[in-house]
């Protein structure tokens, strides 16, 4: 196995209030290796998001890293100033965001806003750059792109700006992008070529992805592994078929379950009781335990951390209790 | 079985020109945007039809249209046998609309955040006079609460106290305090994390079983389509393309759109395998494409398709409006 591109470790993310710190990211660990992509699954509020702020280095304040590594191809990146960070962004880390509208500045023609981000990151001449832009914009299937390179925003639809969006994450040949839903706001025909372009594209320019999502379809198209996080830990990760069709934490199964198929009708979707705790009732032990059908008095006293149960691994005290085969 | 809803070409357009005063200073001509255009459909008593299409496509126009939130420009829609625009007018119309209620999308925006919940859940009681005296009606609210999985307790609390899916029971609360007979669902679950989805659409059905309440359902997710409605209409530009009931669409969807929907799909069950992806966009509905408003992404579009619009028709037990369908050129 080659060295990983990206390395997060023991992450922890807090948001400190009047009334104590809130712990959003607790002891989150995983890795990206170089052209991987990795989905991010959870409920809102899960951290997903966070985990994808915190290694582009956009967690709002108050938010802060209280202690943990980001590495990226093996350099600490979570500690680096402000303008360090700033060309590290874009040039070798480009980002997507949910929507596309709020992701591009409505009074630049998306031409200028590409040369821009092309010239910041890659030394060349304007006219190299606008050359660069519309091969871009062509690579995303943006029809009549010389034409419509001059347009603004406003001028396309949701999915052809989100097409706008990935062109813009890609200008600069980044080896990682972090994407933060970036279907949720199109509609499902649209979805659909989102994620094809941007499997296609990224597997051209040889780029790892983060694919944050609540949409487990999504994940199971694009990803090749997944990272299920609850109530800011990951609960799960290993390959995707794997998590789906074998998952081995009770959450994860419950996930799964609750998502309508269309493969087999059911007359009931198997449901998970409650929600998930808030950031200041977060439960001691397990903190799924109060929602899980399995939870033992070890699970309400003790927190597991991942442990290997099969081809993924999970933090849950059953594994331990009935070790699967091939564990 | 008896029908206890009916849609007969029911149309809907918006003006949506420039100002007066643009349009004679700048020459602008008017614009009509035909949101929704000659839509019949009928739904059994006891039955749930899901209305499944883009953006745009018309079909939360059409949910207005049946609660008479507003007035079509063409057609009608039949109640239990009336003619709802006639009721809606005259003095039957407040019965009526006790039959008849509505879920939003957003369970943020459609409760008022200065009331509490049991102002909420009672105000449909009040408003139709159906309980009387503080104490019965505080009953009522909390068998309702109780219904949807909350406590009555939660009656003292505002909507900001609880989260979406919570949220969303109170909605369906205030929607069964009249206790209709057709509730219309606007993407109910839409907002919602999925394993609260399954929460809202399991309460869904269970009330449809206890009560035999009648469901227009409408969404854009087809799994969730798929698990609740017994009929599916597919929507495109104000138009149904396809209706079918639910096994034989999704089993052999003949429409080429519905197929272009459901090969699109991200599904779990599926995971792996390769997908057409979906060619083109949905149409400026200011300036549809003529004939058939379908034919500039479809695979199997000819001349015919491109002049002549094909109207809804039946195709093998199937209603279906496509060229290429009745030909059998497919």
């Amino acid at each position: 196995m080659t060295a990983p591109l990206l390395e997060v470790r023991h992450l922890r993310v807090e948001f400190p209030t009047r009334r104590g710190s809130l712990l959003a990211l607790d002891d989150v660990s995983f890795e990206i290796a170089p052209g991987e992509i990795l989905g991010v699954v959870g409920e809102s509020g899960a951290g997903k998001s966070l985990t994808g702020a915190s290694i582009i280095g956009l967690l709002e304040p108050p938010g802060r890293i209280a202690s943990g590594e980001i590495l990226l191809d093996g350099r600490r990146i979570d500690n680096l100033p402000h303008e360090a960070m700033r060309s590290i962004r874009g040039r070798q880390i480009g980002a997507i965001f949910q929507d596309p509208l709020t992701s591009l500045n409505p009074l630049y023609p998306v031409g200028r806003q590409l040369i821009e981000t092309i010239q910041t990151h890659l030394n060349m001449s304007v006219e190299a750059a606008r050359a660069r832009a519309v091969a871009l914009l062509k690579e995303t299937g943006i029809p009549a792109a010389e034409a419509r390179i001059d347009q603004y925003p406003h001028q396309f639809s949701g999915g052809m700006r989100q097409r706008v969006v990935i062109a813009l994450a890609l200008a600069a040949e980044p080896k990682l992008i972090v994407a933060d839903e970036p279907t949720t706001a199109l509609d499902v025909s649209i979805q659909a070529q989102i994620i094809s372009l941007l499997k296609r594209l990224t597997k051209q320019h040889g780029a790892a992805v983060m694919l944050v999502t609540h949409d487990m379809g999504v994940i199971a198209e694009a990803s090749d592994r997944v990272a299920v996080m609850y109530a800011g830990r990951i609960v799960e990760i290993g390959p995707v078929q794997e998590v789906i069709h074998h998952p081995a934490h009770p959450y994860t199964a419950g996930l799964m379950g609750s998502i309508p198929s269309m493969g087999k009708a059911r007359e009931r979707l198997l449901q998970i009781d409650g929600t998930m705790p808030r950031l200041n009732a977060i439960p001691g032990g397990c903190a799924f335990n109060p929602r899980c059908p399995h939870a033992t008095e070890r699970c309400r006293r003790e927190r597991p951390d991942l442990m290997q149960a099969g081809q993924t691994r999970a933090a849950c005290w059953l594994i331990e209790s009935s070790p699967r085969s091939g564990a | 079985m008896t029908t206890l809803v009916q849609a007969v070409d029911l149309a809907k357009v918006f003006d949506v020109s420039a100002p007066w005063l643009n349009r004679v200073i700048e020459g602008k001509s008017r614009q009509f945007v035909h949101a929704v255009d000659g839509v019949s459909f009928s739904i059994e008593k006891g039955q749930t039809l899901a209305l499944v299409g883009e953006s745009g496509c018309g079909k939360s126009t059409v949910a207005r249209l049946l609660v008479g939130l507003h007035e079509p420009t063409r057609g009608h829609v039949r109640f239990d046998g009336h003619d709802t625009q006639m009721v809606w007018n005259s003095a039957e119309g407040r019965a009526l609309r006790r039959r008849i209620q509505m879920i939003f999308q957003d369970p943020y925006a459609s409760l008022n955040p200065r009331w509490s919940v049991r102002d909420i859940v009672a105000e449909p009681l009040t408003e139709h006079n159906l309980v009387s005296g503080e104490s019965r009606l505080r009953e009522r609210v909390a068998e309702l609460l109780h219904r949807v999985g909350l406590a009555p307790a939660d009656m003292e609390k505002f909507p900001h106290q609880f989260s979406g899916g919570q949220r969303q029971r109170i909605s369906i609360a205030r929607a069964l305090a009249t206790e209709p007979e057709f509730l219309i669902c606007d993407e109910p679950t839409s907002a919602l994390d999925v394993s609260v989805q399954a929460q809202v659409l399991n309460i869904m059905k269970d009330l449809q079983r206890e009560r035999g309440l009648t469901y227009l359902f409408i969404s854009h997710n087809l799994a969730v389509v798929r698990h609740v409605s017994d009929a599916v209409g597919v929507m495109y530009l104000g138009r149904l393309v396809e209706l079918a009931d639910t096994e034989t669409l999704f089993s052999t969807p003949r429409h080429p759109y519905t197929r272009m929907l459901l090969d699109a799909i991200p599904d779990i069950a599926m995971s792996g395998r390769a997908r057409t992806p979906v060619q083109g966009e949905v149409p400026n509905p200011l300036n549809p494409p003529s004939g058939c408003s379908f034919h500039p992404r479809c695979p199997l579009a000819n001349d015919r398709c491109r002049a002549e619009r094909p109207a809804l028709g039946n195709v093998g037990g199937v209603q279906i409006a496509c060229h290429a369908v009745s030909e059998g050129r497919q």
